[in-house]
């Protein structure tokens, strides 16, 4: 199983505007192989719910999409919505960040998810609803039928999460895109929807890309994770490497921030400064502004990726120097 | 929901009375007397005198108001001055062709408004959306009784397509015997199977129409646009793009639905608005509703005529108002559950 499921090329997603073009994606490369948990890392506003828009060619008018995405195989950009179709919700699903916004309050949990279900598979109404009950059944809602009957205001925010992921994966995808679908979420069922996902690929072998910016997440749930700022990829490998060895300076400032038990730790760590402005990306290294490893080579050109152990990979000036 | 309904019927006794006191003072303040429309010239003070008696307008006001609450309460709504008829009779014979005029054209309204509303969502700011926005605003800001006129002046005078007023050619009128059944003469004409009354009332019916609908197309355009623009942009709509469902059962299903509520309570007000206000439209075309009536009636000072109708009206509106209300919980669960 290392067929790549979701492949992205080059991907670039503008917005233009009259002063500013804001460049939210800027040339990212990610690689989603069969049955692993890719995670996607960073700040608000580092352009990864850009990305996983992306994937399914939700970007909405204005923006511009540039590259290639592909789903097992299948060219996304550039095509229309008609021919998408098929696509979404079936080759690839996604679950969002609120829940609680996320269904249709006028509309039963039933009606959304057959209606979800009859523009993929060949159903009628009563094989759509078996296999809504099934997929419910699968993210252990207690009363699958019961709930079919609800509308999305008589369930709690964990409940419909689950619902969410049920009907993504009511049609088999071949890659399950998660956009914080813990976020909006209380810790403990937090927890929950992460052990459910967490079962999902050890039972039925999910392909997941999951975007969060909870390290505490990636290090539980995934198998590779890829760390953005301001639309780049600055660092990506395998959860065990980068977490063991992170090379560049905003992943391992990114870990810092993880607030850890019992190491003296009398502050909560934070990175100074904020994520730059994407109308006017800094030149050079786009995290030299708030980086203090940073001199005048970082601020006049952007860096390569060096390449280390097992495809870890990073960019940065000073890895250039290390010995 | 049942004690919401109880709720708003109370209040709308309430609004009634407060309505029969304000129509009851106005008649009454207002200069001129009823007594000297009914006696005609030189009458002697004896007669007046008489007559004011038998009408009771020689009691105090606020005995007269009594006396009138007391009776309306009992149904009895007097006779029309004018007519010596009782009101209640002639509001009935009236009503049928106001609720058929105002009711087709809200039907239209609703039917072209709402699409044209979507559509321009759905393209926000193109070419289309902006002209949508210019014509149908045109429209409404055009006076009634002049796009009338100008459409009488089209069709009838220049084309010769469609009778100029009225409700039926005169000749149908006297040979047609269908029974009135609703008093929307293309439904009793229908249910006879009375054709040629039928084809009669149908072109009577398209110019009248046809004008309230171009006055008032534009609030429902504008309603509809502006709040699928909104809902639009809401997580919702993404989910159901995200789940590849198609952008006409996104559009009209799972858009339109969240915007029912503000329509509904637009489309009500309208259909409210439509019945007091198609006074002139019906004024043009000779069109023989309560409009006319009451126009003739407030210039005649015919007391009982007036205050029967505007409590009419006034109940219309607020019936319409209450149906669209309770249509809120059919349409919203999250307010059936509470």
């Amino acid at each position: 199983m290392s067929t790549p499921v979701l492949q992205i090329a080059g991907l670039r997603v503008e917005f233009p505007g009259l002063l500013r073009t804001v460049k939210a994606v800027r040339g990212i490369n990610l690689t989603v192989t069969g049955g692993t948990v890719m995670g996607l890392v960073g700040e608000s506003g580092s352009g990864k719910s850009m990305t996983a828009m992306a994937a399914l060619g939700l970007i909405p008018k204005p923006g511009v999409v540039h590259g290639s995405v592909k789903v097992d195989g299948f060219e996304v950009v550039g095509r229309r919505d008609a021919e998408l179709a098929p696509l979404r919700g079936g080759e690839a699903a996604m679950i969002f960040q609120n829940p609680m916004k996320a269904l249709n309050p006028f509309f039963t949990v039933g009606e959304q998810m057959t209606d979800a279900i009859r523009c993929h598979l060949p159903f009628d109404k009563k094989a759509a609803i078996k296999a809504a009950i099934a997929a419910l059944e699968s993210v252990h809602l207690p009363d699958p039928t019961f709930t079919l009957d609800k509308y999305p205001h008589q369930m709690s925010g964990g409940q419909i999460q689950r619902v969410m992921i049920a009907m993504a994966l009511a049609c088999q995808p071949k890659v399950l895109i998660a956009d914080e679908p813990t976020t909006a979420l209380d810790v403990t069922v937090q927890a929950q929807i992460i052990s459910l996902l967490r079962e999902l690929v050890a039972t039925q072998d999910r392909t997941i890309l999951f975007i969060t910016h909870d390290l505490g997440v990636v290090a539980s749930l995934c198998d590779n994770v890829a760390v953005m700022y301001a639309g780049e990829i600055v660092e990506t490998g395998s959860v065990v490497d980068v977490f063991a060895d992170p090379k560049h300076p905003y992943t391992q400032k990114l870990m810092n921030t993880v607030p850890r038990l019992g190491a003296g730790d009398q502050n909560l760590n934070f990175i100074p400064g904020q994520v730059p402005d994407m109308g006017f990306p800094p030149k050079g290294c786009a995290f030299h502004p708030r980086c203090d490893q940073a001199d005048d080579k970082c601020a006049a050109s952007a860096p390569d990726y060096m390449i280390f152990n097992n495809d870890h990979k990073a960019a940065c000036h000073r890895l250039d120097e290390a010995p | 929901m049942a004690r919401y309904a109880a709720q708003r019927l109370l209040l709308m006794i309430g609004i009634l009375l407060g309505v029969l006191t304000i129509t009851f003072i106005l008649s009454r303040v207002l200069p001129g007397s009823p007594v000297e429309l009914m006696l005609g010239h030189r009458p002697t003070p004896e007669l007046i005198e008489a007559t004011k008696k038998e009408l009771g307008l020689d009691q105090p006001l606020i005995i007269q108001y009594f006396t009138y609450i007391g009776e309306v309460v009992q149904g009895e709504f007097g006779k029309s001055l004018r007519t010596g008829r009782p009101v209640l009779e002639e509001v009935g014979k009236r009503i049928g062709a106001t609720l058929e005029l105002t009711t087709l054209a809200i039907f239209f309204v609703v039917l072209i408004g709402v699409p044209l509303g979507v559509i321009s969502a759905v393209r926000q700011n193109s070419i289309l959306d902006n002209g949508l926005r210019a014509t149908t605003i045109a429209g409404m800001a055009f006076p009634a009784f002049m796009l009338a006129m100008m459409l009488q002046m089209l069709f009838y005078g220049e084309l010769g397509w469609l009778p100029l007023q009225g409700r039926l050619d005169s000749e149908v009128l006297l040979d047609s015997t269908f029974p009135r059944h609703t008093g929307f003469f293309l439904l009793d004409t229908l249910m006879t199977g009375d054709w040629r009354a039928f084809g009669s009332a149908a072109q009577h019916i398209v110019l009248p129409a046809l004008t309230l609908v171009i006055i008032t197309l534009a609030t429902v355009t504008r309603i509809t646009r502006n709040m699928m623009v909104e809902v639009l942009s809401e997580e919702f709509i993404r989910t159901a793009s995200a789940y590849g469902l198609p952008s006409r059962r996104i559009h009209y299903g799972y858009a339109l639905k969240a915007t029912l509520i503000p329509l509904l309570t637009v489309v009500g007000l309208t259909y409210g608005y439509l019945l007091g206000g198609a006074v002139v439209v019906e004024f043009v075309f000779d069109w023989p509703g309560l409009g006319g009536f009451m126009v003739f009636s407030i210039s005649q000072n015919d007391f009982p005529a007036v205050m029967g109708t505007t409590l009419f009206l006034a109940t219309a509106y607020l019936m319409i108002n209450l149906v669209v209300d309770l249509l809120y919980f059919v349409v919203d669960p999250r307010l059936r559950a509470q």
